[in-house]
């Protein structure tokens, strides 16, 4: 700070904070609540992850420079962060010049009346999906509907989440909560024309799927797609995927419209290089991911010859303007965080709220939403839907700090929060602490807890806010002596000369 | 060597036998505990869950109480403590301190040593001398393990203790679901990631679960001692502080 007080500088306006799926109905702890009890969740989501970790360390461990990989993803990003501007403006110029049209959308609302504009330009009622999370984020297929558009996801396992009126609960594996006879009866009931004796066999579920595709995409004359990546230098815009059917989208439609986080442009072209690497072993756990895209613009006489790209902030800016939280950005979505954290593996991606789930939804989510943007917020509870283990920031590709990023946004919580009974709490004990005399004092106090313990020593049943802890955990009541008493005592002094060792040793010399 | 020890106020208050281990365990090796008696708390719990103005004061303490030039080296038997002291009171320091607060605070981070790491790389001892003759399983602790980095050394100094059975812990680098407040916030689910440690602790059969940290254990013992187990939970510094003439008796302990 300086040392020149000058007036209160005027805070900058601050950029808005996104809208759309960014938010859930209650805090996380609730709605954990009920999830924690799915069996079926849980037992899908154990055996997904487990399988997926496994298959990451070893595409990852075969790698003898992937740590600098990763340092180099993490230092691209944080490159591409400090110039945004003038990379999404060089993109523009490069799509321009290939025959593309870019439109800027400040939100959600703006990107979804973008793109209705230029479906209904077509004259198309109905549009073909590459999975995509910008999309979900804004709400687009919901937006699509109510102006009279019908969009078909394509990915098979948003396909499911949509035949089933479902949310989305990971990044890369949508349906990951549902299991085989789940996805057969909503087939069953949804798909027009399917064969009704149809079994839950893998091969069968996925060919009825298949069938059902393949007749959107002979027929559906505008395809919107996301985007994993955006290349200034060139133009060229990226998809990676594993089945396929992205491709058929990018490819056979005559008008692509795709929207894209302005957080997914990337400098050069040979930054792929090093994401192309990072991204597929870290998500699918794959040396490389099966169908990967790129488009620069129009090609005359091949693929679509109409191509518009929505460039999406939706409280991107908000969160760029946050040096510490502005490293949620460098995210590519690969969402191993996902899948090696301990609460995400136990609550599953619906109790976040937010098209973001896990350790960068809970980073994320807050920067582009807000966390005291609503009545008594969600998103204020994501910071603290952690243990902070720091699985997440070993297994992420680009090395975001979570952990160290969740410490900050609490921080920024409590900051916003006013006076609130833990800040008090807080203080108190801050205040005890720093006395060591009272400190010492309310240690002897402490003891009190021997006379509610029960014949074992031990204390079954706390009051709020410690029931909680209560409820699976004994605790043991405190001890007669404090460390500090016993090292003070003359019993202590004596122990501790007993355990020195002999003279003769010769190692008191060195005391 | 004059070691500075840190109780925390945890281990101070509530489970004062890990620390009296490590005192115990120091001396016998041959070095000066020093125990400045003003110290309290580390503030983690403050900045973990969202405060960084009120441990300013807790901040400045441990730099005073253990910034004297003739302590060569500070103690915590805890790695979340020890990871606190050296990832978080820069950051207070830089925010709500001042520039000694930030001087002194470097200067102490830069010899503060969660107990595995004193041993291993300043002490420079593997073999403590140590006797422990039962079945023992570690659970590595998640501070220790990805923000100490504390590796192998742990299980090193436990390998050399003689007649320990030493098993592995099935998925031993998942979080035993304490996370300080995140165990009063999100209670439910930190149950279920305890529900599942002690499962594996349970499949390993063994007597002790051991661990650097004392909070740690408090959660996993917690859990251990509702369910009624027979694995009960002790500080790797009380392991390591039994020996053949002063062994710990395991039947008789208090939790
Ligand atoms: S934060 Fe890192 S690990 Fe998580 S989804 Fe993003 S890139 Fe992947």
């Amino acid at each position: 700070m300086s040392s020149t007080f000058l007036g209160m500088p005027a805070a900058p306006p601050r950029s808005p904070y996104g809208t759309g799926n960014l938010r859930g109905e209650q805090k996380f702890p609730k709605a954990a609540h009920g999830e924690l009890r799915n069996e079926q969740l849980r037992s899908n989501l154990g055996k997904a992850t487990r399988t997926i970790r496994a298959k990451r360390l070893a595409v990852t461990g075969e790698l003898p420079d992937w740590e600098r990989l990763r340092d180099a993803g993490s230092a691209i990003k944080t490159d591409t962060m400090n110039r945004l501007p003038e990379l999404l403006e060089e993109l523009e110029r490069r799509v321009t010049e290939r025959g593309g049209t870019v439109h800027w959308a400040r939100d959600g609302a703006e990107a979804n009346e973008i793109v209705t504009r230029l479906v209904k330009a077509t004259g198309s009622e109905e549009v073909i999906k590459v999975k995509s999370m910008a999309t979900q984020e804004i709400g687009l297929n919901e937006h699509l509907e109510a102006e009279g558009i019908r969009p078909h996801e394509t990915d098979l396992a948003e396909l499911i989440v949509q035949l089933a009126h479902d949310r989305p609960s990971h990044i890369l594996v949508p349906a990951i909560h549902r299991n085989r006879e789940e996805i057969r009866r909503i087939f069953l009931k949804e798909i027009p024309g399917v064969d009704p004796h149809l079994d839950s066999v893998p091969a069968h579920l996925a060919a009825a799927a298949r069938a059902y595709l393949r007749e959107q995409f002979m027929t559906t004359k505008v395809a919107l797609s996301g985007a994993n990546f955006g290349i200034a230098e060139t133009g060229t815009l990226s998809v990676v995927e594993s089945e396929g059917n992205g491709r058929m989208c990018l490819t056979m439609p005559e008008t692509l419209i795709s929207v894209m986080g302005i957080e997914k442009v990337l400098p050069r072209f040979a930054d792929l290089e090093v994401f192309l690497q990072l991204l597929p072993r870290s998500s699918t756990g794959e040396r490389m991911n099966p169908y990967t895209s790129m488009w620069t613009g129009v090609t005359p006489g091949d693929g679509p010859q109409e191509f518009h790209l929505v460039l999406l902030d939706n409280g991107r800016t908000a969160a760029l303007a946050d040096k510490v939280g502005r490293e949620a950005l460098n995210c590519i979505r690969c969402s191993a965080c996902l899948n090696v954290c301990p609460v995400y593996e136990r609550t599953g991606g619906h109790s976040y709220g937010s098209t973001y789930p896990g350790p960068i939804g809970a980073v994320l989510t807050p920067q582009l939403a807000g966390m005291h943007a609503a009545k008594d917020d969600p998103n204020s509870s994501l910071p603290y839907a952690s243990s902070l283990c720091g699985a997440c920031f070993d297994a992420c590709p680009v090395k975001i700090d979570i952990p160290s990023l969740l410490v900050e946004l609490r921080h920024q919580n409590t900051e916003e929060s006013g006076t609130t009974a833990e800040k008090t709490a807080m203080k108190a004990a801050a205040s005890l602490m720093k006395r060591p005399k009272l400190y010492t004092k309310a240690q002897k106090a402490s003891r009190a807890g021997r006379l509610m313990a029960g014949k074992d020593g031990k204390l079954s049943h706390l009051p709020p806010p410690f029931n909680g802890w209560s409820a699976t955990r004994d605790v043991s009541e405190p001890p007669k002596q404090t460390f500090r008493e016993w090292f003070a005592s003359p019993e202590g002094q004596a122990e501790l000369r007993a355990a020195a060792p002999q003279d003769d040793e010769g190692k008191e010399e060195d005391r | 060597m004059r070691i500075g020890l840190f109780a925390t106020c945890l281990g101070d208050t509530l489970f004062p036998d890990a620390v009296k281990a490590t005192a115990v365990l120091l001396t016998r090796l041959g070095h000066q505990v020093a125990f400045p008696p003003g110290q309290t708390c580390c503030g983690q719990m403050h900045v973990n869950t969202g405060y960084q103005r009120e441990p300013v004061p807790l901040v400045r303490n441990f730099a005073e109480q253990f910034g004297d030039p003739s302590i060569d080296a500070v103690v915590l038997p805890s790695g979340s403590c020890a990871g606190s002291v050296r990832h978080q009171h820069g950051i207070v320091a830089e925010r709500y301190g001042d520039a000694g607060l930030v001087d002194g605070v470097a200067k102490v981070r830069a010899k503060t040593y969660e107990l595995s790491e004193l041993l291993v790389d300043v002490l420079e001892v593997t073999d403590v001398g140590a006797y422990f003759p039962h079945r023992v399983t570690y659970h590595p602790t998640c501070h220790s393990l990805r923000m100490l980095r504390v590796g192998e050394k742990p299980l090193r100094l436990l390998r050399a203790v003689e007649g320990i059975d030493l098993v592995e812990l099935p998925e031993a680098d998942a979080c035993c679901g304490f996370g300080g407040t995140f165990a009063l916030k999100n209670a439910e689910t930190s149950s279920a990631m305890l529900a599942d440690k002690m499962r594996h602790v349970a499949e390993t059969g063994a007597a002790v679960c051991t661990a650097g940290d004392s909070s740690c254990l408090m959660h996993i013992g917690g859990g251990l001692s509702r369910i009624a187990s027979d694995t009960r939970t002790l500080h790797l510094a009380q392991i390591l502080a039994a020996t053949r003439t002063s062994p710990y008796a395991l039947a008789e302990a208090a939790r």
